[in-house]
């Protein structure tokens, strides 16, 4: 059997841990245009916070992980296609990887919307790959004097701002939405967020937008001028699945995978961030962009690619990260009942619907927010547990005795 | 508030420099004696609650904590000591009877500690145990008088049912009532491991301890509590309670708010309601109606099982004891001064009865004397505290002993004598389920099976030092005896020499 | 694997497997230099309501979500253990959200804290276990 990845990103790792759970020493390559090993890519904010180092960063698997795992790289080289009647890929240069299981981990690049003297910008970069963070960290240099405009008030555009906010002399966030963190949080706490980021120097403006580029300022649509020395664009991400498509795989927004992480031509499966998931939580077909997630698909695939038999059918969005000493973690969907706590500096909402938790927001207190999690994953049936007590906080207690003893005592 | 005349018996010394306030003593004390105090972040106690269990010591992970006696004393005087004036201070704000717990506490002779083993030495050479068999096994119940052969020269089988213990030490009776859940649960199965036996006391027997049946003496009281068809079939042998060593002459009273569910329906008994046993049982005034109890119980259970006797050590046992043997009994058990209680007259225990070690030997002679020792097996206790007041037993002429004061201190029981207060910290004498929970039977039993296989090991190692390789040996063997320091009263009835002699 | 177990039927509620806990990953010498004064951040955790209490810590899962999903690599599975490498964790707490059973704590350093089994110290098998004194914690193959 031979095993062929593209991509070298979380989900890549998944899928080749994955077929090592099942088939320890069939040949795996992975094909990747990047020229590093493997590194958790929501490390770049990290990284230039000085959280983490290029060497920690790099270490998301141990150096030897390749040449234990039985894997050839082929880094810092291009997939151009896919040819499923003879099972190979085509690589940038001429030369072809045959393959009898193929895993596309293609992943997703950067939007950077059409806007009007865009080009003329010199010192612009993406937020998303280390090549993006060391040219920013390039672009920044070390007198903490440079005035930063960021596009995007999403994760990435706000990590970003975390990321840099010691070591600029202006900090400004714009986005579209009337709101940051549009598609991660509801108003209130994103309020709180943004509040806090304020307190630290971040200057945000919202509900406006680029109408024009000069080298070195924005000219909003409300006609507002934003100088800056350096331009961030961080609006979002797109599915790279033009391989997917041209080898005539399924693809509406992302390809399209079953719960085995099949895509729709024989033996080529998909995951991560270039696919669709179904998203338990709204019961809605969409792009899941999270790292876990992307993780446990290409394990999925990888499972399934070397004989086993996996389903990954617990997909919902999560997401936890930290703003400059605040935290926040989120899961699921808000379309339900609804059931707040909240003051000035913490926020706490929890969804039901249909006698499950379908989601919630909590910032500031976190600890044990898996519990949460784990409802909205396993769908638990609320009336089998103690809601007023899971409202009041994330416990076991609010399970039955006999769940406890098999959460706890192993009992099976 | 009026004057308090009581003045707390004890001190909690905190050592500060060790204290890292992680509060275990705080929830760990049901008498409520440690607190944490905000104000000044430290932790503090009320030592007027605190009944020296040691629940805190033991647990307090730095040795931060001990109770220490209080120094604060009356003015000297031999005969009006403090313990008196207190009692006289407490009856006088009472107005009740004074309770205690757990066997008498006065400082009365200890014979055990006035008698010495023998050992071999030249001649009739010493045994080691290691090396050579040694039987510590014995079997209680009548023994036949004559062999009987049939026509054919065949042995007729005329045994009476016996009880075989693998070692000569069993759990005293304690009721499902007076000790907890666990408690029992504890000595069951310990009862198990070990080949021999523990005792329901007067509170029935749990449902879901009829599966150690076989270990099992189920106890027929003056309450009758709990003693139905199916609990004298569960047992092994039936033991009737005439008398407790700790309180001989009265009954028994477990109050109202210890009967909760389980216990109500073990003792067959509404919730809440208090369980007095009487004093006497009602229907039983002579010998002749203790041998109709006797033959009723042996009757329902199909001539099957044992029936013990059990009497308090009172001043003419040997005589009652005589009697009893006559009443079909298997086995008499006696229950010396010193024997525990979950609660008592503190007078009744203080004041009546007799030793143990003088009870047994003057019963042991009387039914020698009377020719009768055979019909009846003789199971001692009352403060048999270890291997050698054991050894010294047996000697005497006991056939095994009884345990229950050393099983509960295997247990966890630091003898704070606190029982009948029902807050037992140990998770012993209480039914409170948030201090029940603190006795962990599979701790519990393995904690008695140690001491009890602990001892078993020094009785064959005195055995094997006196020569002897069997309890038959030793039972009544009072050669190996010596006083020292006793009067010629005491040794002519222990019948045994003075050391030297 | 051997695992720490918690029976809650025999637990007491006296939190001293937090204080044996946080004594045992503190690299002190005595539990009154390590705790004195100290608010604890143990790795082992006390639920408790009314009459019912439990010890809480890593169940060490076959298929831990908090590994698979740790964005920096630091948390991984040796030999069926769950470790962390605080010096490789950034503290995003996806761990957190991700744990079924709230077994990972934040820490005053950053870097997620979490049951290694008394593997990283000195303690031979886990601290919590040793204290506990009723043996409602156990370490055992199950």
């Amino acid at each position: 059997m031979n095993y062929v990845i593209i991509g070298n990103g979380t989900a890549a790792i998944g899928v080749i841990e994955g077929i090592r759970v099942v088939d320890k020493h069939s040949p795996i390559t992975v094909i990747s245009d990047e020229v590093y090993p493997v590194y958790g890519r929501p490390l770049i904010s990290y990284l230039l916070l000085g959280e983490t180092t290029e060497q920690r960063m790099l270490h998301y698997r141990p150096a030897d992980f390749y040449e234990k795992n039985n894997v050839k790289t082929l880094f810092g080289r291009t997939a151009l296609s896919i040819n499923t009647a003879g099972k190979t890929v085509s690589l940038e240069g001429g030369e072809s990887v045959p393959y009898d299981k193929l895993c596309i981990c293609t992943g997703s690049r950067p939007f950077v919307p059409p806007t009007e003297g865009l080009e003329t910008v010199k010192n612009k970069t993406s937020f998303m790959t280390l090549d993006d963070a060391k040219r920013l960290d390039a672009l920044l240099g070390d007198k903490n004097d440079k005035r930063v405009l960021i596009i995007g008030a999403g994760l990435i555009g706000l990590k970003c701002a975390e990321g840099i906010h010691r070591r600029v002399s202006a900090l400004t966030v714009i986005d579209l939405a009337p709101r940051i963190l549009p598609n991660v949080l509801t108003d209130a706490p994103a309020a709180i967020i943004q509040r806090h980021m304020e307190s630290k120097g971040v200057q945000f403006i919202l509900g406006d937008s680029a109408a024009r580029l000069t080298p070195d300022s924005a000219i909003l649509q409300s006609g507002k001028v934003v100088d800056f020395d350096i331009l961030v664009v961080a609006v979002g991400v797109r599915p790279n699945t033009e391989l997917a498509a041209a080898a005539g795989c399924t693809v509406e927004r992302g390809i399209l995978i079953d719960d085995h992480a099949a895509t729709s031509v024989a033996d080529i499966y998909a995951a991560g961030d270039c696919t669709v998931s179904h998203d338990i939580a709204s019961d809605t077909d969409r792009i899941l962009a999270i790292l876990p997630n992307a993780y446990l698909q290409g394990e999925t695939a990888g499972m399934n690619m070397a004989g086993g038999d996996r389903a990954f059918t617990k997909a919902i969005p999560m997401n936890a990260s930290g703003f400059m000493g605040l935290h926040m973690v989120t899961a699921g969907s808000y379309e339900g009942e609804q059931y707040l706590e909240h003051d000035a500096d913490s926020y706490k909402l929890l969804v039901t619907r249909d006698n499950r938790l379908v989601g919630f927001i909590l910032i500031g207190e976190v600890d044990r927010a898996g519990i949460y999690t784990s409802l909205i994953r396993e769908q638990t049936p609320l009336d089998t547990i103690d809601f007023a007590l899971i409202r009041e906080k994330p416990q076991l207690m609010a399970f039955s005795h006999a769940e406890r003893a098999k959460q706890l005592g192993g009992a099976h | 508030m009026a004057i308090d005349f009581l003045y707390p018996q004890y001190e909690v010394a905190r050592n500060y420099d060790r204290c890292i306030s992680c509060r275990a003593c705080e929830r760990q004390c049901a008498n409520e004696v440690h607190f944490y105090d905000p104000e000044f972040q430290k932790m503090m106690a009320d030592e007027s609650k605190c009944v020296n269990c040691h629940r805190c010591v033991s647990l307090c992970p730095t040795r931060a904590l001990k109770i220490v006696k209080t120094d604060h004393t009356f003015k000297e005087n031999a005969n009006w000591t403090g313990k008196a004036i207190s009692e006289v201070y407490r009856q006088a704000g009472s107005g009740g009877v004074l309770l205690s717990s757990m066997g008498n506490p006065e400082p009365y002779p200890i014979y055990w500690d006035k008698i010495l083993i023998n050992a071999s030495q030249v001649t009739n050479p010493s045994i080691d145990p290691l090396r050579e068999p040694m039987e510590t096994r014995t079997f209680l119940g009548k023994k036949p008088g004559k062999i009987e052969r049939d026509a054919n020269g065949k042995l007729v089988p005329n045994l009476s049912p016996q009880l075989a213990l693998n070692v000569p030490v069993m759990f005293s009776a304690m009721s499902y009532g007076s000790i907890s859940y666990n408690a029992h649960e504890s000595l069951a199965r310990a009862a198990c491991a070990l080949g021999t036996f523990y005792n329901t006391g007067e509170g029935g027997l749990h449902a879901d301890f009829y599966q150690y049946g076989a270990h099992t003496i189920v106890q027929v009281a003056s309450g009758r509590f709990g003693v139905h068809q199916d609990y004298l079939e569960a047992g092994a042998a039936i033991e009737i309670k005439m008398g407790q060593g700790a309180k001989p002459g009265i009954g028994g009273h477990l109050p109202g708010l210890k009967v909760g569910p389980d216990i109500s329906k073990t003792r067959m008994i509404p919730e809440g309601t208090d369980a007095i046993s009487p004093a006497p049982h009602h229907d039983i005034y002579s010998i002749e109606d203790l041998r109709q109890l006797v033959f009723s119980l042996k009757e329902a259970t199909g001539y099957k099982k044992p029936v013990m006797v059990k009497i308090a050590a009172v001043h003419n046992v040997a005589a009652i004891a005589s009697g009893v043997a006559r009443s079909g009994a298997d086995v008499i058990c006696i229950d010396g001064y010193r024997g525990g209680t979950g609660a008592a007259p503190t007078r009744i225990r203080d004041n009546v009865g007799i030793p143990i070690e003088l009870a047994l030997a003057a019963v042991d002679q009387r039914l020698r004397d009377e020719g009768i020792r055979d019909q009846v097996s003789i199971v001692v206790g009352g403060s048999i505290r270890n291997a050698a007041d054991l050894v010294k037993a047996i000697a005497l002429g006991a056939d095994a002993c009884y345990i229950a004061t050393s099983a509960l201190l295997a247990l966890g029981c630091h003898l704070c004598r606190s029982c009948h207060a029902g807050k037992c910290n140990w998770g012993i004498a209480t039914q409170r389920p948030d201090l029940v929970k603190r006795l962990n039977p599979d701790i519990g039993s393995q904690r008695l099976i140690n001491l009890v296989t602990a001892w078993d090991h020094e009785l064959k190692e005195m055995m094997g030092g006196m020569g002897i390789n069997s309890i038959e040996a030793l039972r009544g063997n009072r050669l190996m005896l010596r006083g020292i320091g006793l009067n010629d009263r005491e040794l002519s009835i222990l019948g045994i020499r003075h050391a030297g002699e | 694997m051997k695992r720490v177990y918690v029976n809650e039927k025999w637990c007491l509620g006296c939190h001293l497997c937090e204080y044996y806990c946080a004594f045992a990953n503190s690299g002190k010498s005595s539990m009154v230099k390590a705790l004195k004064d100290h608010k604890i951040a143990p790795r082992i955790r006390i639920e408790e309501r009314n009459n019912i209490s439990f010890a809480v810590s890593c169940r060490h899962c076959e298929d831990p979500l908090c590994v698979k999903g740790c964005i920096s690599g630091a948390l991984t599975i040796v030999e069926g253990a769950v470790h962390i490498d605080s010096e490789q964790c950034v503290g995003c707490y996806t761990c957190i959200l991700s744990c079924p059973y709230g077994a990972l704590y934040t820490s005053h350093e950053g870097a997620v804290q979490k049951c290694e089994l008394c593997l990283k110290n000195e303690c031979g098998q886990p601290m919590c276990v040793q204290g506990c004194p009723n043996k409602a914690i156990v370490y055992e193959e199950r």
